[in-house]
């Protein structure tokens, strides 16, 4: 501090800064993408190492796939011989021409061919309600959520199976098959576990012992066993424990093993939403005179709910892939739909298969990873409210 | 309060929630019955019209068919539906157990390189686990039999592997160590020295020994135990390799394409959800930990040890037990592809032969109940051996 003074007294002062230096840009290596290379690429001789050997693997995964499912493949023709190696063409890509041949087989399944309009008005409607429920802004979602709980499944059947009064005749449902079947199976799953879900749910929290147990042990039982054993089950036991008069088709058997196995996943997952409202809303609700439907209907159930969506979708997405396993008890979905297909002498070729597999990999990573983005996304809408 | 009682309106017999309680049970417990009941008596009467006798007596009677792959002793003309059965749940159990372990090394080696700072790393692997979580499990294994398996080179052609293995469309031939003779003594060891290491954990756990002692003391018998019986059995240890002859390949240890493509489907697809419940449990122990640990000048390894991977594996365990279960109960997708699993042999071809649908898929049920509630009983203990005791 004095010698400062002492400086300065002696008018010896040959520069003061005034303002503060301009500050430098930060070093050309760290920033822009040369920073980012360094920082995620290239961090540690580890990382340089993996970098490499990654970017390798591209190079022997990538171009060959590329090359075998778009530059090489078949787009037209009629039968197998446009998808055979030749000597002009000893190279042979993925087989798109048999998809396109068989497109209507694995949407319609055998439904007969005049009356496929029916299927697409299904197909129709079904879009509208999910878009309805999906689209968060919609005008009127509690209608929304009452057709397509409500009316869509009854007008679905009468579509779909026939109304003979309407001029609409009977589609027996062995002839369903390919999409549509998959559809239906994923929209019986869905419409019917969550509110199966939501009631088991509410006995296993119920304080009344007997129900509880019943609860707990249906549960359980459902969630120890696989899919396939319960579609058995379905599929031979249920018309033994009925009537020979109504011994329910094929397709009911699995759909009634669908609805109960997915509700049984359901219910744990509504068990969840149910525990993480405090006890308090209950005995809020208690207190000014509501009884327990009401409690549920007005107090617990809408949050409950609302911070399981995205669990539920995940269920859903979880269904959706489950609907592949009715092709065990000689159901005819959109996976056996291409199975069939595939072995079809007419289009028997060395990459028929993968070419079916691949549409069919395609297809369901579609509906799967868009329904599981949408939980994501809703899960952040979520996350952010709390937040607030 | 003293007048609580006194002050309480008059309830109505019905009204009162105990009195309800009471009658609404009592109902349902009334309905159960009467369902259990008629339910009975329709099976029974269907089951007299159709002429399907009930009861147990199928099991001894002989199976008459034959299976591709036993571990156990079985010949289609000796050997009953009851030891069909047990074949079925060996192999069941054989692809659970190899399936559990392929599947864990791959879930954890995913879900660590998802949180690499890596960015290709991490996103080739976030890229795999969407990718083969989204597309159903029976899918990929179909197309792992038909169109990867079936689709080899004929034997004649076989792909020889590194190593001394051979692959074609007839299945998976590898190396196999022959013990020659002494292989009882030496998987008798094996098994003592799994004892001996339960043990020290628990000694060391309760304290009595120095945690790296117990490790130290552990590894040394897991391997010398073995391989000192071996010597003392004066075993003839020796890998045998598969070897191409003129119609097959002999020698080695011989894996059916089924077996091959319904491990390698359930490995790839359970590793996926492994991953994610790897990277959650990693995701989980808070920064400031880590931070907390690098004050304290540990290392990156002790970090790791000792205070990352206690953290992590609380968070891990009941999730990654569940995908454990949950590769078992997808086993029974063998049925896809004709893996002689329990189900495609059991509630396959012995209930086709014999018709007798409620024992069968009773039994079946049964299997897969036992193994998922006593391994949900051995995740509650454990959960509740590992909750955070607060304070």
């Amino acid at each position: 501090m004095s010698s400062v003074a002492a400086i300065g007294t002696e008018h010896r002062l040959v520069f003061v800064r005034t303002a503060p230096a301009p500050s430098l840009p930060p070093p050309f290596a760290s920033t822009g993408v040369i920073g980012w290379t360094r920082a995620n690429l290239f961090g540690t001789p580890f990382n340089a190492v993996m970098t490499v050997l990654v970017v390798l693997l591209f190079i022997w995964v990538v171009p060959p796939l590329v090359r075998f499912l778009l530059v090489d493949a078949v787009w037209t023709g009629s039968d197998r011989q446009a998808c055979l190696a030749t000597v002009a063409h000893p190279e042979v890509g993925a087989c798109w021409a048999f998809v396109r041949e068989h497109l209507a087989y694995f949407t319609y399944g055998s439904y007969p061919i005049d009356g496929r309009w029916r299927v697409d008005i299904f197909f129709a409607m079904l879009a509208v309600g999910m878009g309805w429920l999906l689209w968060l802004n919609a005008p009127h979602r509690g209608l929304g959520a009452l057709y397509f709980f409500g009316i869509f499944p009854i007008v679905s059947f009468f579509l779909l199976y026939g109304l003979p009064a309407l001029g609409l005749e009977i589609v027996d449902t062995s002839r369903w098959g390919g999409l549509m079947v998959t559809v239906v199976v994923a929209a019986v799953g869905i419409v019917f576990s969550l509110p199966l879900g939501i009631l088991l749910a509410l006995g296993r929290r119920s304080h009344m012992p007997a129900l509880k147990t019943v609860s707990v042990v249906f549960i359980e039982f459902v969630r120890g066993v696989p899919l396939v054993t319960v579609l058995f089950m379905a599929s031979v036991m249920l018309p033994l424990f009925l009537p020979p008069a109504w011994s329910p088709d094929k397709l009911v058997r699995a759909l009634v093993g669908v609805a109960l196995f997915s509700s049984a996943y359901m219910a744990e997952v509504v068990r969840a939403g149910l525990q993480a409202i405090p006890r308090g809303q209950w005995e809020a609700a208690s207190a000014l005179g509501l009884g327990y439907w009401q409690t549920l209907r007005f107090v617990v159930l809408p949050p409950a709910l609302r911070i399981t969506i995205p669990n539920i979708l995940n269920t859903y997405v979880g269904l959706f892939k489950d609907t592949t396993l009715v092709f065990f008890v000689g159901i005819y979905d959109f996976l056996k739909t291409i199975e069939a297909a595939r072995e079809d002498p007419t289009w028997a070729t060395p990459v028929t298969s993968v070419s079916g597999y691949a549409f069919a990999a395609l297809f369901y990573f579609t509906c799967c990873y868009s329904m599981s983005r949408y939980a994501t996304s809703i899960e952040r809408r979520l996350g952010r409210s709390e937040r607030r | 309060m003293a007048n609580a009682p006194a002050s309480t309106p008059e309830v109505p017999f019905l009204r009162d929630p105990r009195v309800r309680s009471v009658l609404w049970q009592a109902l349902l417990i009334l309905l159960l019955i009467a369902a259990a009941v008629g339910l009975f008596l329709l099976a029974a009467a269907n089951l007299q019209r159709a002429h399907i006798t009930s009861g147990f007596g199928f099991w001894n009677q002989p199976a008459g068919f034959d299976i591709s792959q036993t571990l156990i002793d079985y010949s289609s003309s000796t050997s009953t539906y009851g030891r069909a059965f047990w074949v079925g749940l060996c192999n069941t159990l054989l692809v659970a157990a190899v399936g559990i372990v392929l599947a864990t090394i791959v879930g954890f080696t995913i879900g660590i390189a998802r949180l690499s700072t890596n960015w290709l790393v991490a996103h080739l692997a976030a890229g795999y686990v969407q990718l083969i979580r989204n597309v159903p499990l029976v899918l990929q294994l179909l197309f792992w039999y038909n169109a990867v398996l079936k689709a080899l080179p004929n034997f004649g052609d076989s792909i020889h592997l590194p190593g001394g293995g051979y692959l074609n469309n007839r299945g998976l031939y590898l190396p196999a160590v022959d013990f020659g003779g002494g292989g009882d003594v030496v998987l008798a060891a094996l098994g003592a020295a799994i004892a001996i290491m339960i043990a020290l954990v628990v000694l060391a756990r309760r304290g009595r020994i120095a945690a790296g002692l117990a490790t130290a003391l552990a590894l040394a018998g897991l391997i010398g135990l073995p391989v000192g019986a071996a010597l003392v059995s004066g075993a003839q240890v020796s890998f045998v390799f598969p070897q191409l002859s003129r119609f097959n390949v002999r020698g080695g240890l011989e894996m059916t394409p089924e077996l091959v493509a319904l491990l390698t489907g359930l490995v790839i697809y359970t590793g996926a959800f492994i991953a994610e419940t790897v990277r959650a449990g990693l995701s989980a122990v808070q920064r400031g930990q880590v931070e907390a640990a690098q004050a304290l000048g540990l290392s990156r390894l002790l970090t790791l040890r000792r205070v990352i991977i206690p953290q992590a594996m609380r968070v891990i365990i009941p999730p990654l037990t569940s995908q454990y279960l949950n590769l078992t109960k997808n086993s029974s997708l063998a049925v896809a592809i004709g893996y002689p699993d329990l189900v495609q042999i059991f509630t396959g071809t012995v209930l086709n032969q014999t018709g007798q649908a409620v024992e069968i898929v009773a039994v079946t049920m049964a299997v897969y109940l036992v193994i998922s509630l006593t391994t949900s009983f051995v995740m509650n203990i454990y959960n509740a051996r590992m909750a955070l005791r607060e304070r």
